[in-house]
């Protein structure tokens, strides 16, 4: 099958998505999953590796900017654009892409592979509203704020590595922070999130959801979706870039 | 009643079924039987609705399913109840609310009331005391008897299973089929089973059609299974020195 018909396929199952839930009821509850599932199940890693990388850009900008001439509040500055401009909104997206897209395809991918979507299609249920569409919600309801979590634990990341290392002082560092704070940066970081978010729920889905075979072939599928996500997510982060910063 | 004419179905260049007739009554176990590749699972998917077929009507009591409105087709799916292969439970949820689901999504009962039904199907297959239990925590055969259970719990007209019996050991495959005949019989329900299991054939076979190629080959009772001519039916169900003993026994008795 060649890269036109899988787009179009994709699209064509996302026609299948976007109908009225079936019962309300029966959907919020798979949405509260879903919340639990993708999103407070990604906290514990998104924290972890929020508070070291912004630790460890801090120290780096604090090591290469050692010109008595720059000020040294610039270091909470620079860490503050990096993070969230780029480390928090895409480099937290792509960890999400693997610890949770490979999670979204071997789940439907199995269900395939068991018929537990042929069984929910036999009921006459719109199976891929069903799976797919509490995910999708969850995703773009949760990651802004986890994705904000992350910004607030690398910032603070930052100043506890200067602070503990002496390498820079933690007034100026929040000097830094404060310099030139400008809310549209994180619009545009939240509007990345979003757009993130839908193709980390998407693309795994597709890979699951149209599996064919058995165990290999779901295995193989859930490596494919980590790659297709993260593909699309920098290419996509290009294209947001170009749009909503130049 | 379930009317089969002309059915064709195909994948790309390869044709699957190659025209099959076929009719099954209602309170009647219906057994599909014949060898691994002759069709049998693309004509019960046919059946069910998960292929469509390419030629050919399959019709329900005279609706025929493909000329279905969407509300219609919606009616028709909650009359059908599936039991698969492997069961195909879901396996997050509970054995109770794998039976609710269906309840759940189309029924507007109260949650006591979905419970009752629910007691009431899983004690029908014998399976009290399971209710909080995983799919994973249960054997195939009790699998089975909860995938019968969600199958059943909506009333349906009309029963499919596909190979109820792969994986069973003989005792719990008796089980499984014995307990299908009585719900069938019970709920006057048509019942169209799938299978290559000739214990079954033999035990619950009220009507049986055989296919070969795509096509059928063959359609009686399993008495008359036992005095067919047809090559491709003694070839297929008498393979084993035991059926042959038992037929040569069956044909001196009735001599």
């Amino acid at each position: 099958m060649n890269y036109i018909e899988h787009i179009g396929k994709y699209f064509l199952m996302l026609s299948r998505v976007f109908r009225k839930p079936q019962r309300s009821k029966v959907f919020y509850q798979a949405f509260m999953k879903e919340v639990e599932d993708l999103g407070l199940k990604s906290l514990g890693i998104i924290m972890f590796i929020s508070f070291f990388i912004g630790g460890v850009i801090a120290l780096q900008t604090a090591l290469n900017l050692d010109n008595p001439f720059i000020p040294k509040s610039l270091v909470g500055f620079a860490a503050k654009r990096s993070i969230i401009l780029e480390f928090a909104p895409t480099f937290c997206s792509i960890i999400l892409a693997g610890k949770v897209g490979s999670y979204i395809t071997s789940s439907i991918g199995t269900m395939r592979v068991t018929e537990q979507i042929d069984a929910l299609e036999v009921m006459g249920i719109n199976s891929l509203n069903h799976l797919v569409l509490p995910k999708i919600l969850a995703a773009v309801f949760f990651y802004p704020f986890l994705i904000s979590l992350g910004m607030f634990l690398g910032i603070f990341g930052g100043w506890t590595a200067g602070v503990l290392s002496g390498l820079f002082n933690g007034l100026d560092y929040i000097e830094g922070i404060q310099l030139d704070f400008k809310p549209f940066l994180l619009f545009y970081a939240i509007v990345k999130t979003l757009v993130f978010a839908f193709l980390i729920a998407t693309v795994p889905s597709y890979h699951g959801y149209y599996v064919k075979g058995g165990s290999i072939a779901v295995g193989r599928a859930s490596t494919q979706s980590v790659v297709w996500t993260t593909i699309l997510i920098v290419i996509a982060n290009y294209f947001l870039t170009q749009m909503l910063l130049t | 009643m379930i009317e089969v004419k002309d059915l064709h179905k195909g994948f790309g260049d390869v044709k699957v079924l190659k025209g099959i007739s076929a009719t099954f009554h209602p309170g009647k176990t219906n057994l599909i039987i014949g060898q691994s590749g002759s069709g049998k699972t693309v004509f019960l998917k046919s059946l069910i609705g998960l292929h469509t077929p390419e030629k050919g009507t399959i019709s329900f009591d005279g609706r025929i399913n493909t000329q279905f409105t969407q509300d219609q087709k919606q009616q028709w799916r909650q009359e059908i109840g599936m039991v698969f292969q492997g069961s195909a439970l879901f396996d997050s949820q509970t054995v109770e609310d794998n039976v609710m689901f269906p309840l759940k999504m189309f029924t507007t009962k109260s949650e006591d009331e979905m419970l009752e039904r629910v007691n009431f199907v899983l004690n029908r297959v014998n399976l009290e005391n399971s209710n909080k239990k995983l799919p994973a925590e249960l054997s195939g055969g009790m699998q089975k008897r909860v995938a019968i259970a969600r199958a059943i719990v909506m009333n349906p007209k009309y029963l499919f299973c596909d190979e109820p019996n792969s994986g069973l050991d003989p005792r719990t495959a008796i089980v499984i089929d014995n307990l299908i005949q009585e719900i069938t019989d019970e709920y006057k329900i048509t019942t169209v089973i799938n299978t290559h299991d000739m214990n079954s054939v033999m035990e619950i076979g009220e009507k049986i059609v055989f296919l070969e190629n795509g096509k059928k080959a063959w359609e009686g009772t399993s008495d008359d299974m036992f005095k067919t001519d047809n090559e491709a039916v003694v070839s297929f169900v008498y393979s084993s020195n035991l059926f042959k003993k038992v037929r040569e026994a069956y044909l001196r008795e009735t001599k």
